[in-house]
This record gives structure tokens, sequence and C-alpha cells, in this order.
């Protein structure tokens, strides 16, 4: 193996399905490469399902197509070839109103970190954040990228139900969530934007590798959002 | 032409081959769970591969069918009467227009396949008529069967081997179940997953050897099985990855939950085993209550059974349709 991720481990995980894992930990840089590998395997293998996780990437045959025999050969060939050109990452602004209103957990979290809510809402959306993969529930983006001090445990206690749109931290993660779900992460504001949409062309705001900021917005305008994309006042 | 739902039975919902291609975004595959008799139900009444068909939990739907209807059962077999007259399964069958189809429980096995000629034709969600009960996608509003439901049938020619008649028919002939049912005897296939090797040395033997039952707390998303608890030797501290169905995964409880139709697409737990593929439509099978004891296979054992499974399939799917066509 002479290839860029030659470090990688390739592990036969189902009959259709293999897991190339790059490392143990969530950590950024890990998985950009994560996210190189998902774009080389795509270009190359385009039958085959990419799956992102923090640190490893589900790839998953159609076993009609190809001889199974033959799938770590063709991963092996797809990741040596050089990275395709990317048309820069996409970047993706979300309006969130942070209050006590929108967000229940504000106060507290404030009070875990010894700040004002003012500066947990500034802190909160200063950084650029890395769209590490999406579960949970379709459209869910876990992001990487929150500021340390910000970091707290998740709920003991979780909610039945987080309301749609909630922008929320979980230990060093931070989340929106795209409908109303049972959830234990803490509640900083909401936004107007629709996580999951089956009518758009692109039925999910966030892919996997995005970059995505959060811009802080009053009430009214939060309102006056929420009109335009029907998501719940 | 539609079909009513008179009563909703126990949890039935509309499946196809599932929904490929949107794991990245959170969305996982769902579809039917015991994909052999779904097949097997499409190709008795004539349809095409892909059609959408009923998957029925335990106990089943009561149904009126507003036009001239032919229908196959399969999966568990299911104790079926139509305006009153028991109907055979694994068969094609003919109901007059206006005909209460009533569906009742399964002696062993959980889950009935209904297929109808020319399909449940609801709106394909995102290239899939597969329901996601828990993300709620999918027809119906991605929710099992209520009363006062009603779901199109596709249009397609009359079935040429029944005649266009005010009676019930059944044809002579039917396919033999036995090979595609389960009745809980044998050891299913596992995969030892990434992290068997953590679990203490007692706990990797019990995978084994020891005999698990079913959970009441299952369902299409995964089977928890009772038993002996499983430990890790050390904790994992562990980042989340992508898991799929046939997963056997070991949450902090010891008690080990495996995966199914609707796993999510990633988790966090450790992964101590894999089912083999060709043995899922048999843990879809049983039920609360029933046994499970794994037996060790292989990658290569484990692509050679589903082969030969999908060969076998095949070619019955085939032979249905040549009988079909001179019955």
């Amino acid at each position: 193996m002479s290839h860029a991720f030659a470090d990688m481990q390739l592990e036969a995980l189902a009959e259709d399905a293999w897991l190339l894992r790059l490392g143990e930990t969530i950590d950024v840089a890990v998985n950009t490469r994560v996210h190189a590998a998902a774009a080389l395997l795509r270009a190359h293998l385009p039958d085959v399902e990419c799956v992102p996780a923090y640190a490893s990437l589900l790839l998953r045959f159609d076993l009609d197509a190809h001889k199974s025999d033959r799938l770590r050969e063709m991963i092996e060939a797809a990741l040596s070839n050089p990275s395709p050109p990317t048309n820069g990452t996409r970047e993706v602004t979300v309006p969130v109103w942070y209050s006590d209103e929108s967000g229940a957990d504000l106060q507290d979290v404030a009070t875990h970190a010894r700040m004002s809510p003012e500066e947990v809402i500034a802190r909160h959306s200063a950084p650029l954040y890395h769209v590490a993969m999406l579960g949970f529930a379709p459209g869910f983006p876990y992001l990487l990228g929150l500021d340390p001090a910000l970091s707290m445990p998740r709920r003991n206690q979780p909610r039945t139900r987080v309301p749609a749109g909630s922008v929320a931290i979980g230990g060093l993660q931070t989340g929106i969530y795209p409908q109303a779900l049972p959830g234990g992460w803490h509640l900083l504001g909401r936004t107007p934007m629709r996580l999951f949409d089956l009518e758009a062309s692109a039925p999910s705001l966030c892919q996997p590798g995005d970059r995505i900021r959060f811009q802080a917005i009053d009430e009214r305008e939060y309102r006056r959002l929420a009109a335009e994309t029907g998501a719940t006042p | 032409m539609s079909v009513e739902v008179i009563k909703p039975g126990l949890l039935s919902s509309l499946q196809d081959a599932g929904r490929r291609g949107y794991a990245s975004l959170g969305l996982g595959r769902t579809g039917a769970m015991d994909e052999p008799a779904w097949r097997l139900a499409n190709a008795l009444v004539g349809n095409d591969a892909g059609e959408a068909a009923l998957e029925i939990t335990l106990a089943g739907p009561t149904l009126r069918f507003q036009r001239d209807a032919v229908i196959a059962l399969t999966g568990a077999v299911i104790e079926a009467r139509a305006d009153g007259q028991a109907l055979p399964p694994w068969t094609s069958c003919f109901l007059p227009a206006g005909t209460q189809l009533r569906l009742g429980g399964m002696r062993h096995g959980c889950r009935s396949y209904l297929a109808v000629r020319g399909g449940f034709d609801a709106a394909p969600v995102l290239g899939s008529r597969s329901t996601d009960l828990h993300a709620h996608i999918g027809p119906l509003d991605g929710r099992a069967l209520q009363a006062g439901d009603v779901i199109d049938i596709g249009v397609r020619e009359p079935a040429a081997w029944f005649r266009p008649a005010q009676a019930i028919q059944t044809l002579r002939w039917g396919v033999d179940p036995q090979p595609w049912l389960d009745y809980a005897r044998v050891p299913l296939g596992l995969l030892r997953g990434h992290h068997h090797g953590a679990l203490d040395d007692a706990s990797q033997r019990a995978l084994f050897t020891q005999r698990f039952v079913i959970s009441k707390d299952s369902n299409r998303t995964g089977s928890r099985m009772d038993g002996a608890l499983l430990q890790l030797e050390h904790p994992l501290e562990l980042v989340s990855e992508a898991t799929l169905p046939g997963t056997l995964q070991l949450p902090p409880s010891g008690q080990p939950i495996l995966l199914l139709a609707e796993a999510p697409v990633t988790g966090g737990y450790p992964r101590i085993g894999q089912l083999a593929a060709v043995d899922l439509p048999r843990i879809a099978q049983r039920r609360p209550g029933d046994a499970v004891c794994f037996r060790e296979t292989s990658m290569d054992e484990a692509r050679q059974r589903l082969r030969a499974r999908d060969d076998a399939l095949q070619q019955l799917i085939q032979r249905i349709a040549q009988r079909l066509e001179s019955p």
C-alpha cells in the first residue's frame, strides 16, 4: 500500500460491507481524512454507498454487481488515485434564535461555564463547525469545533421531546434536531431552517464534510423566517 | 382501485426492498424484514420484483378490497379468512370486489407478507415505498396501518390464471413454504465483530454457546436478547461508527441487541458480532419468547450460503412465473 490512507484498517463488516477506519478519536484532522477518502471512493467506485462517521467510513456494495472477493483490491486501487478536485467546501449559515424561551438550557450552560448567556451565545456562534457525520435522525448533523469552554456532559434525564430546530450541546459536540425527538443534549436556541425536507431537491440541509456557521438572530427575525420555511414557531 | 383498512392488526406496514443511498444523511434503508418471503409473495401474484407488500406482525389486519384482487400470503403462516372462507397460504388467491379479508394470528413465526397484484400504490418517498416507522418517512406518512386508511392498488391486467367471477378462487398448487420458514431451532451464523475480543473470556464463550431468548422489548429496529449478561474485560470508550442490520451490539446493560431492518445508521456501542445476512430472515421470524443460539461462521461460509440461497430463490421465482403462465 502506498497511498495516503496506508495507515487505514480495512475490516470486512458484512457480506456486502467494509469499514475503513482511520482513527479512534473524535478529531477534526481524522474526520477530514475520512471525508477525503469518501470523495475518492465516490469518484472511482460510483456504485458504492459511502457512509462517513467520525473516524471511519462504511462502504456498502451491491453484491450482484461486484465479486465480493475483489472488493479489497478495488478499495485499495480507488484510494491510490490522486484526490479529486473539490469545488471548495460548502459553507452553510444557520440562523439561530438563542434565548431562554427557544433554548431551555441556555441559563444552565451559562452557569456551568461560569459566563453570561451573552458570552455563551457569542462563543457558540463564533466557530466554523465541521459536519463530521449525520445520524440519530435524518438530517441530524454532528458538528465538531465547539469551544471547549462550553462543553457540558449530557443531561442525566433525557427529554422525551426536544422541539424541531433545537440547537444543542452534548459533551464537546453540538448539533441541530431536525424534528421533534427525544434527546439528552442541552438546548441553547432554535433555528427556523428545515434540516430535512423531503420536498427539497437535496433533502438534507447539511451534507457530511460541510462547514456550518451559526448566526444569532432575534425573535422577530426567527418568526419571520419560520413563516417562510413553515417551521413550527 | 383500493383497499380499505377495517382493523389495523398489531403492526402492519408497507415495505419493499428498502430505501438505498441515504445512510450518509442519517436515513437507513428499512424494507422487508424477511426478504425472500416478500419476494415470493410478489412472485405469486405475478408482480414485478420490487413492488411493496404489507408486512404483518403477529396479528393481522382486516381489509376490504373495493375491486377484484389477486393476493398471496407468505412468510409466517397466518390465519386468513376471506368472507369467512379459509384461504391457503403461499399461493395465489382471487378475491372478488367487496371481499373482506380477515387476517388473524400465526402459530409460528412473527411476520407475514401480503402482496396484491398491481402492488400497493403509495407514492414512493426517496425512491422507495418502505415505511421507516422511526423516522416517520414513507407511505402513510411513515406510520403503521390505522383503521380507516385507504391504500391504492396499482393497475395491472387481470391474472390469466383466474376466471373473472364472483367467487373466491385459489390455485390448486402453491409454493412449499418449508425451506423458507424458521422454527427457532437452527443456530444462526454469526461473524465475530470488531470488539468480540474485548469481551471477557466467559462472555466470548457464552456468545457462541448460550441460549438467548428474544425479549419483549424488540421491534423492527432491533431484537434484545435475554440470557446471561455479557461483559467486557475492560470498559471501552468508543467513537460512533456505522451499524448495519445484523450488527450485534453490546450496550452497558450487558444485554446484546441485534439490529434489524430499521437499524440506526451509526452507533457507539461495542460491536461483538454480525449476523450472516442469510440468517436475517430467520431472526425476523423469531418472536418475543423464541430462543436464539449463535454459531460462529466465516465470511466465506456466509457469502456462500447467501449466494446459494439467492440462486434457489431466483430459480423458484422463475418456476412460479412459468407455472402462472400455464397453470
